[in-house]
């Protein structure tokens, strides 16, 4: 089975071509049968593929890697990546939460896009999108792997500007990509350095040599490992490019879901994960990418707190719950980083999805505050977006988020470096982010009713949310800590990939604790969710029209002034720079020398009048001239 | 004798289109002329290439004492011209000018296909000069003896010259002279650097000659090869171009008629680069070898300030102009790191350019054929009136922006990674590169395709002879993305043999030169 691993990617780029070659003749079924199935059979030859690779790495330590070379791309003496899928522990699991999520959220957008034009368009990029995520966690080397990274970055592009009649769209798509491509550049420039430094761009040959020849701490692992943070934080919208991701919402909901939980956010997790071992020969920047983590976690959280829109609010939840996972691998926790991406996948995406139902029933409306008592109308949806915010806002015990959450604290608690603020900051974050979930929740669900949703959800549009919600309640027993059970399962499966640098044995009675403290914040976060939104709203309300709420407010609505320092400080001065340099600077100097040859031209043939005595005058004078410097000179 | 016909036919076809409608014959006649001949053209180049591929292997490189015969030729033809001053008629081909030869000849198609409908006047004179600019391109691609190169260096200008002037746009006579004026005086700089290496070389050893591979190695001083040198790199970088030689380009570009515009990008500045890789380098390593800091900083200062230049821009002509100086910054950049894979990165990066841009180009022209006007500010949602030629401009604007998957970007990566081996800092600033050309690229897909209608314009879609030219250059582009290595493979030998001269020169000037004699700096290795 697992020789048809080519057809993981294979299967959604031929979706894409065929919808994109015959998309504009074929009928809408069929647009969204070719692009749900091409996933779908995607999703299930992972499947295959997983049951297989599971079955024989258990028996055979050997073959925990599988490799497939397709065919050499560029071979110039010792620079040769090929085009090779690299099957590992890792790579499957990534395999399986993205072809599985994203096959649900096609479906799921059968119907939701159904009244919107270029159908077919829409599933031609999606799946588009979908095959660039699978190369590149598919990717035996880092060549490779940046065609991945700069496919999906294309694809946001083009799904975020989806709408392409509108201009913010497209300042959104386009923003969405330049900002990501700041982040790859500096990839480039690592894997620039990588390969002179050490021969080679193919991932494994590359860790195993920076293993061997490199110091942990010496200036080239850190080097290194910066620009590849650097790529990461572009992707994953971590600080100082995160701007990118809030205006995102300007797409299609579908598409939301598809960025913030299967695809492209979690690539830069994915890539540090992959790469920990330059990570862990570079402790400094290991370090940052914690200390990233955690202010992301803090800034996005507070900015959540304050929005209207109820994307924005789950746009800012995804960049401080990538915050979360960087968090993880800033302490070591690589696994734990990689079970809240899966976690993270189902309940957000269950969440955009369920907001999307919400939106389209409202005919539009992303206000929260024009919503409410929304419970009745669609209690599937409500059940199932319940789910989602629960596992978000990590309630205790039953949910898969808070295994996961509880993973990441605990390993932060346990690691050497900063492992208290990196812990308590987490704790923050868990506290802002129930609140701002079941803010959420009591404004949509709980109160009076506003309006009333006029389109329901269709089986397209519920079984997702069913399945999705499933899995955002039980997908967190693979991860169960080890005073409930045995050691966490995900933690065992990726250990032959990536080493628990966390002592998750003997240590119950810590875990326990942590885990209780972990609990009472989402309950308390909770509880003052339903007492500012729900209980006592004069409250919140008051506080918000203070006029310390008030600036507050903006400022945190604004995401923290970013997107304004940045307009002043590049695009503005670029803009202004490049419009004042329209006719080219350089030209002045060449239209200077014409000028002036055009001067003499002119000057000169102004005394060539015809007049005979102005030439004898001419004459005249230049013989004076001429005689005078003779016998000066003489 | 198979690479005098590559120069003749096409330069047959232009005479015969000519005379043709001189003759009477309705515009029509010269077009199907046109085509045929470059058809013609391109069976025989398919007929070298099917050759070709069998005899991969380099020959063995003999570099007995001074004299240094150049590897082993593809094909060669030589005969003697002007006996009395030294001048052959010598022609050789390598995989290098194979694939140049080949991208001309291709784009020579494309122009001639793109010019079906928008050419209405004097058309055979037209097709003339298309052709025989083409003829002289592929005469600067294959000649071998300097004064024969100079020849077809001229001889491809003066035919351009006209299709600028004649068949422009607006400020066509503003365009055309400043681009007469720019070349020409690079190429005299050329032609005294040939002049001066010509007496040297027949004042050491008695044998005047011009020819390229008996030149090779000459000894000279220091200073005097730097001079000399220059002569090349001043011709050859106003042809590239290269800042701050550049601001011919983008007025040239956009006043042409959009055959004109696609065979000066995609073609004319390639000659440049050519050049820069047959001739100045391999005859003077070590002079090129001090200056490879200089010339790599101008290569990449033309990254970043061609694609600044292109963002400012509202002309959609001038914006996918001033991206040529952006990419041939590339080009510039890779020839003076000097390695293998830098060195590989510029053929990719030209051939790609030339697909990419002369595409642009394509859609530019078709743009302004429809509305009649090229002001950005004025378009605006053709999406949704032409969405196959809005599928196209969007994927070529991502070629533009060095997308993977798609050529360009295997050409700007090797480039990159090449200078990064020579120079570090270099190539992370020209890195910077990706940024700025994904920012102009993507605000020129917004006014032309997205956002509202500025105004009402009838726009039909591209019909079937655009559709029959974008697969083409789709399938080239995205074929040079993903498996480039056919290519690669043809290119080898002879950057090899290009490598190899150059180390041998500069090995054996540093032999005459003695112990004082010193390497060049890495930046050339």
């Amino acid at each position: 089975m697992l020789q048809l691993l080519w057809l993981i990617p294979a299967l959604p780029f031929a979706g894409f071509l065929a919808l994109s070659l015959f998309g504009g003749r074929m009928r809408r079924p069929l647009a969204a049968a070719v692009g749900a199935c091409s996933v779908g059979l995607s999703a299930l030859v992972s499947l295959l593929v997983a049951a297989d690779f599971i079955l024989f790495s258990a028996q055979d330590p050997a073959s925990r890697v599988y490799t497939q070379d397709l065919w050499t791309w560029i071979k110039i003496g010792a620079f040769m990546p090929g085009i090779s899928l690299y099957l590992d522990a890792l790579s499957l699991v990534m395999v399986l939460v993205v072809t599985v999520v994203s096959f649900f959220i096609h479906l799921y957008s059968a119907q939701f896009m159904e009244d919107s034009e270029g159908y077919s368009r829409f599933f031609a990029y999606m799946n588009l999108f979908v095959g660039s995520m699978l190369v590149l966690v598919l990717s035996g080397n880092l060549l490779l792997l940046y065609l991945g990274w700069e496919g999906v970055g294309l694809c946001s592009y083009l799904l975020i500007g989806f709408w392409y009649r509108e201009r913010v769209n497209g300042n959104a798509a386009i923003k969405a990509f330049v900002v990501t491509r700041v982040g790859d550049t500096a990839l480039a420039i690592g894997l620039f350095l990588l390969f002179v430094k050490l021969g080679s761009l193919d991932i494994q040959s590359v860790m195993n040599s920076a293993a061997l020849r490199w110091q942990t701490g010496g200036v080239l692992p850190t080097l290194a490992a910066a620009l590849i943070l650097g790529g990461a934080v572009g992707k994953s919208a971590q600080l100082p490019l995160q701007t990118w991701l809030p205006d995102a919402m300007a797409g299609p909901t579908p598409v939301s879901a598809l960025i913030h939980a299967a695809t492209m956010v979690t690539a830069g997790v994915y890539l540090i994960a992959r790469t920990h071992v330059l990570f862990s020969l570079a402790p400094a920047v290991e370090l940052a990418v914690g200390i990233i983590g955690a202010a992301t976690l803090f800034i996005s959280s507070m900015s959540a707190l304050v929005q209207h829109d109820i994307k924005r609010v789950l746009a800012y939840s995804t960049i401080s719950q990538i915050g979360y996972m960087f968090l993880a691998l800033g302490v070591g926790a690589w696994s734990a980083a990689i079970f809240h991406l899966v976690t993270h996948a189902f309940f957000k995406a269950l969440l955009f999805l369920g907001a999307g139902a919400v939106i389209s029933g409202l005919g539009g409306e992303h206000d929260m505050f024009r919503m409410g008592g929304l419970k009745g109308q669609s209690p599937l949806v409500f059940w199932t977006f319940l789910a989602g915010a629960c596992s978000l806002s990590a309630l205790p015990l039953v949910t898969a988020g808070f295994y996961s959450k509880g993973m990441i604290l605990f390993g932060a608690w346990e690691s050497r470096q900063a492992g208290f603020w990196l812990w308590a900051a987490g704790l923050v974050g868990a506290f802002l982010t129930s609140i701002y979930t079941f803010r959420m929740v009591f404004l949509i669900f709980f109160g009076e009713l506003k309006s009333p949703m006029t389109k329901k959800p269709d089986l397209r549009e519920t079984v997702p949310l069913v399945v999705l919600a499933f899995l955002a309640i039980v997908g967190g027993f693979i991860g169960m800590p080890s005073f409930l059970g045995a050691r966490p399962a995900i933690t065992g499966f990726l250990s032959s990939v990536l080493p628990s640098s966390v002592q998750m044995g003997g240590q119950k009675e810590t875990e326990l604790l942590l885990e209780t403290v972990v609990s009472i914040i989402s309950l308390a976060g909770i509880y003052v969710a339903y007492f500012f939104w729900l209980a006592a709203r004069e409250y919140s309300r008051e506080i918000a029209q203070s006029r310390a709420g008030k600036a507050l407010g903006r400022f945190l609505f604004s995401g923290w002034g970013f997107d304004w320092l940045y307009g002043k400080l590049f695009v503005a001065p670029y803009k202004w720079a490049a419009n004042a340099n329209k006719n080219d600077v350089v030209d002045l100097v060449y239209s200077f020398i014409a000028g002036v040859n055009r001067f003499f031209h002119f000057g000169l043939s102004l005394t060539q009048t015809g007049k005979v005595r102005l030439y004898a005058a001419a004459i005249a004078l230049g013989a004076a001239i001429t005689i005078t410097i003779a016998v000066v000179f003489r | 004798m198979m690479l005098v016909w590559l120069i003749v036919v096409p330069f047959a076809g232009g005479v015969l289109a000519w005379s043709l409608s001189r003759a009477g014959g309705r515009d029509i006649a010269s077009r199907w002329v046109s085509l045929i001949a470059l058809v013609i053209d391109l069976f025989l180049v398919a007929g070298l290439w099917a050759g070709y591929s069998v005899r991969l292997g380099t020959g063995a490189l003999s570099l007995p004492g001074v004299s240094l015969p150049y590897g082993k030729w593809f094909k060669e033809f030589k005969v003697p011209w002007i006996p009395q001053a030294g001048i052959s008629f010598h022609l050789a081909m390598d995989g290098l000018s194979l694939l140049l030869v080949t991208l001309t000849l291709v784009l020579g198609v494309v122009s001639v296909a793109a010019s079906w409908s928008e050419i209405k006047d004097r058309t055979g004179f037209f097709h003339f000069n298309l052709l025989w600019t083409l003829s002289g391109i592929i005469g600067v691609f294959l000649a071998l003896d300097l004064f024969l190169f100079y020849f077809f260096w001229e001889m491809m200008l003066v035919p351009m010259y006209f299709l600028i002037a004649i068949w422009g746009h607006e400020r066509k006579l503003y365009a055309s002279v400043k681009f007469f004026i720019f070349t020409q005086l690079g190429g005299l700089f050329m032609l005294l650097s040939i002049l001066g290496l010509f007496f040297i070389h027949g004042g050491q050893t008695g044998v005047y000659t011009f020819d390229y591979t008996a030149l090779l190695g000459t000894a000279m001083p220091p200073a005097t090869a730097f001079w000399l040198m220059l002569g090349f790199f001043i011709a050859f970088a106003v042809k590239l171009p290269a800042v701050p030689v550049h601001s011919w380009l983008p007025d040239a570009h956009t006043e042409a008629p959009t055959a004109g515009s696609v065979i000066l990008a995609g073609l004319l500045l390639k000659t440049g680069a050519y050049g820069l890789l047959r001739f100045t380098v391999p005859l003077f390593p070590e002079a090129s070898a001090s200056f490879a800091p200089l010339a790599m900083a101008l290569g990449v200062i033309s990254i970043l300030y061609g694609a600044f230049l292109a963002f400012g821009q509202t002309d959609l002509k001038r914006l996918v102009a001033d991206t040529s100086i952006s990419h041939m910054g590339f080009v510039l950049l890779g020839i003076y790191s000097w390695n293998r894979i830098a060195l590989q990165g510029t053929v990719m990066q030209m051939l790609c350019h030339g697909i990419s841009t002369g595409m642009l180009f394509v859609l530019a022209g078709a743009v302004q054929e429809r509305i009649h006007t090229r002001d950005m500010r004025r378009m605006g949602r053709f999406w949704e009136k032409a969405p196959v030629m809005g599928g196209v401009g969007m994927l070529f604007a991502l070629a533009s922006l060095g997308l993977p998957g798609l050529g360009n970007f295997i050409g700007e990566f090797l480039v990159l990674l090449g200078a990064f081996m020579a120079s570090r800092v270099m190539a992370v600033i020209a890195s910077l590169g990706l940024i700025v050309s994904t920012v102009y690229a993507l605000w020129m897909v917004q006014q032309v395709f997205h956002g509202e209608p500025r105004e009402d314009w009838t726009l039909p879609d591209f019909h079937p002879r655009e559709k029959g030219i974008s697969a083409v250059m789709i399938v080239l582009i995205v074929w040079l993305g993903l498996y480039p290595q056919p290519v690669i493979n043809a290119a080898r030998p002879a950057l090899e043999n290009l490598r190899k001269v150059r180390a041998a020169v500069l090995m054996q000037q540093q032999e005459k030169g003695g112990a004082e004699g010193k390497g060049g700096p890495n930046e050339l290795r």
